[in-house]
C-alpha cells in the first residue's frame, strides 16, 4: 500500500509538475503505448461489446413483452450501456488484456534488473516507464468505452431489427431521445476513474515483482483480482454518488 | 603509480545486515582514478551487495560510501542520480532493455541526458558498438543476439557517456577467451588512456591478473586480503591461494553460506498440506 501510494505520488510530480521544469515527457513512447493498450483490444472489446448489447436487447424482449412495453428496448439497451455495462466490461477486458500484459512486462522487466539498470542510468523507471503506459491508459479506456457503447448499441439494433418489429429509424430515434448526455458522461467519468486504477495497480504489481518468474506470474495474478476488486467497488460507489444519491 | 591519484571511491566501516546477518561486516577501502579494483569472493560472499551499495541502490545498516568525494549513503534520489551521471555499470545479464534494439539501447543514456543531434548520437553508437566489436548490430533485439553479445553490448551502453568510473559485474562470465582478451583489453585501454577508473566484480581469475592494478578479496562479510595481483599471487594467505587456485579443498568451507541461510533466514519446514490441515487436525 505504501508502494502504491508512493507511486500515485511520484505519478503526479512527473505528469503535473516536471514538465513545467523542463523535463517534458516524450510523446512517441505514448503513442506506442496507445496502440498496444486501446488499438490491439480493439477487437476484443467490440465482440464483448456487440455480444452484451445483443443479449441486453433480447433479455429486454423477453421482460417488456409480458407488459406490453417493447417500445422501451432501445432505451434499456442504451441506458444500461452508457451507464454501467459499457465502462465496466470494457474495464474487465482492458484489466485482463492490457493491465496483466503491463504487469507482466514491468515484472520481467524489474527480475531481469532492467529496472535497475534504468536507475543507474539516472533514468527515472516511473518517468521513463510508468508515465507513458499511464497516460496511454487514461486517453484509451475512455475512447475504447465510447467505442464499445457503439458497437453495444448496434448489437442492440441487431436484434430489434432482425428479430422484433423494430425499423432502423424507430430503433435510433428511441434510443437518442432516451438517453441524456449525463449518461454518456457519466460513463465516461467513470472509465477515466477505472483508467487510473487500473494502470496503477498494473505499474505497481510490476514494479515491485520479487523473485524470479513465479515472483512475476503472482504479481500478474494479484494485479488482475486487485483491479477487478477496486473498478467494481469503485464502480458502485460512483452509481452511488451519480444516480442514487442525488 | 596511479595510487597517487585523487580518490574516487571511499568506503568505510560499511556494514549491512539482512535480518540478524551480516552480509558485509565493516568494509573499509578507497579506489584511486586510474586503477581497476578486481573484487573477488567466493559466490554468496557478498560481491554483488558490496557493488549496489556502491552504485547507491541499496542504503547500509552502517558505514558511509563516497563517490566522487560526495556521501551517497545520505542522499535523496535525485541527488543520486546527478552522480549517477558520472559513472556507468555493466551488469551481469547486461540488463539491455528487451523492448529497444542494441543500438537504442546504446542510444538511451545519450537520448536521455545529453542534448546531441541524432546524427552525433548514432556516430557515436556506432564508435561504442565498435569498440566492443559488435559493429553493424544496431537494429538487431536482445532476443536475437548471444549472452556474450548482450553483455558487450551492456559495456558499450555503459561507456555511452564516457564515464569516469566503471562498474563491472561479472564482465566475462560468458565470453569467449579472445573476446575476453578483447574486453579486457578495452578496460587496460580506457583506465590507462582515459584514466577512467574500474572497479571489476569477477570469478575469472585469468582476465582478473590480466587488467587489476589491486585486488580485493572478500570472504565471510569482510576483506581476507588485499593487495596488487603479485602481492596476491605470492599471498600466505591460504585462502586466497584456494582461491586464485581453484581448489576444491581448503580453508574456505564450502556449506558455510547455507548454513548461515537456514541459522538466519529461520526457514520453517512447511507443514504437509498446509497450515489449515493441521488446525483441523487438531480439533479433531
Amino acid at each position: 500500500m505504501k508502494n502504491y501510494i508512493q507511486l500515485n505520488l511520484s505519478l503526479l510530480y512527473w505528469i503535473l509538475i516536471a514538465p513545467f521544469t523542463g523535463q517534458f515527457f516524450k510523446i512517441a513512447p505514448i503513442f506506442r503505448q496507445m496502440v498496444f493498450i486501446g488499438v490491439r483490444a480493439a477487437p476484443m472489446v467490440a465482440l464483448t461489446a456487440f455480444s452484451v448489447g445483443v443479449t441486453l436487447a433480447m433479455q429486454a424482449a423477453h421482460s417488456l413483452e409480458s407488459l406490453g412495453a417493447e417500445m422501451y428496448i432501445p432505451d434499456l439497451v442504451m441506458i444500461t450501456l452508457l451507464r454501467e455495462m459499457g465502462p465496466v466490461l470494457i474495464a474487465v477486458i482492458v484489466i485482463g488484456r492490457s493491465g496483466s500484459a503491463v504487469a507482466a512486462e514491468l515484472g520481467t522487466m524489474k527480475v531481469s534488473e532492467e529496472i535497475e539498470a534504468l536507475q543507474v542510468m539516472a533514468i527515472n523507471p516511473v518517468q521513463f516507464l510508468v508515465v507513458p503506459r499511464f497516460l496511454a491508459m487514461m486517453v484509451m479506456l475512455p475512447a475504447l468505452t465510447i467505442f464499445g457503447n457503439y458497437i453495444g448499441i448496434l448489437g442492440g439494433w441487431a436484434v430489434c431489427t432482425f428479430a422484433l418489429d423494430f425499423n432502423t429509424a424507430g430503433y435510433v430515434l428511441r434510443a437518442l431521445e432516451s438517453a441524456d448526455t449525463w449518461d454518456l458522461y457519466s460513463g465516461m467519468i467513470k472509465s477515466v476513474v477505472f483508467a487510473w486504477i487500473i494502470i496503477t495497480i498494473a505499474c505497481n504489481a510490476g514494479l515491485t515483482v520479487e523473485g524470479g518468474a513465479e515472483g512475476v506470474g503472482q504479481a500478474t495474478t494479484a494485479s488482475v483480482v486487485q483491479a477487478l476488486l477496486a473498478m467494481l467497488v469503485m464502480n458502485a460507489v460512483l452509481t452511488g454518488i451519480f444516480f442514487f444519491a442525488a | 603509480m596511479s595510487t597517487n591519484g585523487e580518490t574516487i571511491i571511499e568506503v568505510e566501516h560499511l556494514v549491512r545486515k539482512f535480518g540478524d546477518r551480516a552480509v558485509l561486516d565493516g568494509i573499509s577501502f578507497n579506489v584511486h582514478r586510474g586503477e581497476t579494483l578486481v573484487i573477488m569472493g567466493g559466490s554468496g560472499c557478498g560481491k554483488s551487495t558490496l557493488l549496489r551499495h556502491m552504485i547507491g541502490s541499496m542504503k547500509p545498516t552502517s558505514g558511509s560510501v563516497k563517490l566522487f568525494g560526495e556521501e551517497i549513503t545520505a542522499m535523496k534520489e535525485r541527488e543520486v542520480e546527478r552522480v549517477r551521471l558520472r559513472f556507468g555499470m555493466l551488469f551481469q545479464s547486461g540488463a539491455l532493455l528487451a523492448s529497444l534494439t542494441v543500438g537504442e539501447n546504446v542510444a538511451l543514456p545519450l537520448l536521455q541526458h545529453t542534448a546531441k543531434s541524432p546524427e552525433e548520437i548514432e556516430q557515436i553508437v556506432k564508435q561504442k558498438l565498435e569498440m566492443v566489436g559488435l559493429t553493424g548490430f544496431e537494429d538487431l533485439t536482445p532476443d536475437e543476439i548471444s549472452g556474450g553479445m548482450k553483455k558487450r553490448v551492456g559495456l558499450a551502453r555503459a561507456l555511452a557517456l564516457d564515464p569516469e568510473l566503471l562498474f563491472s559485474d561479472e564482465p566475462t562470465s560468458g565470453l569467449d577467451p579472445i573476446m575476453t582478451a578483447v574486453v579486457d583489453e578495452l578496460t587496460l585501454k580506457l583506465t590507462h588512456g582515459s584514466h577512467m577508473t574500474a572497479v571489476v566484480v569477477s570469478h575469472d581469475m585469468t582476465s582478473a591478473f590480466r587488467i587489476a592494478t589491486r585486488m580485493i578479496m572478500l570472504g565471510h562479510g569482510s576483506i581476507v586480503a588485499e593487495g596488487t595481483p603479485d602481492e596476491m599471487q605470492n599471498s600466505p594467505n591460504p585462502e586466497v591461494q584456494q582461491f586464485i587456485h581453484g581448489r576444491p579443498d581448503g580453508p574456505i568451507p564450502l556449506n558455510l553460506s547455507q548454513e548461515e541461510h537456514k541459522d538466519h533466514q529461520q526457514v520453517r519446514p512447511r507443514p504437509f498440506l498446509g497450515g489449515r490441515f493441521r488446525f483441523h487436525h487438531k480439533r479433531s
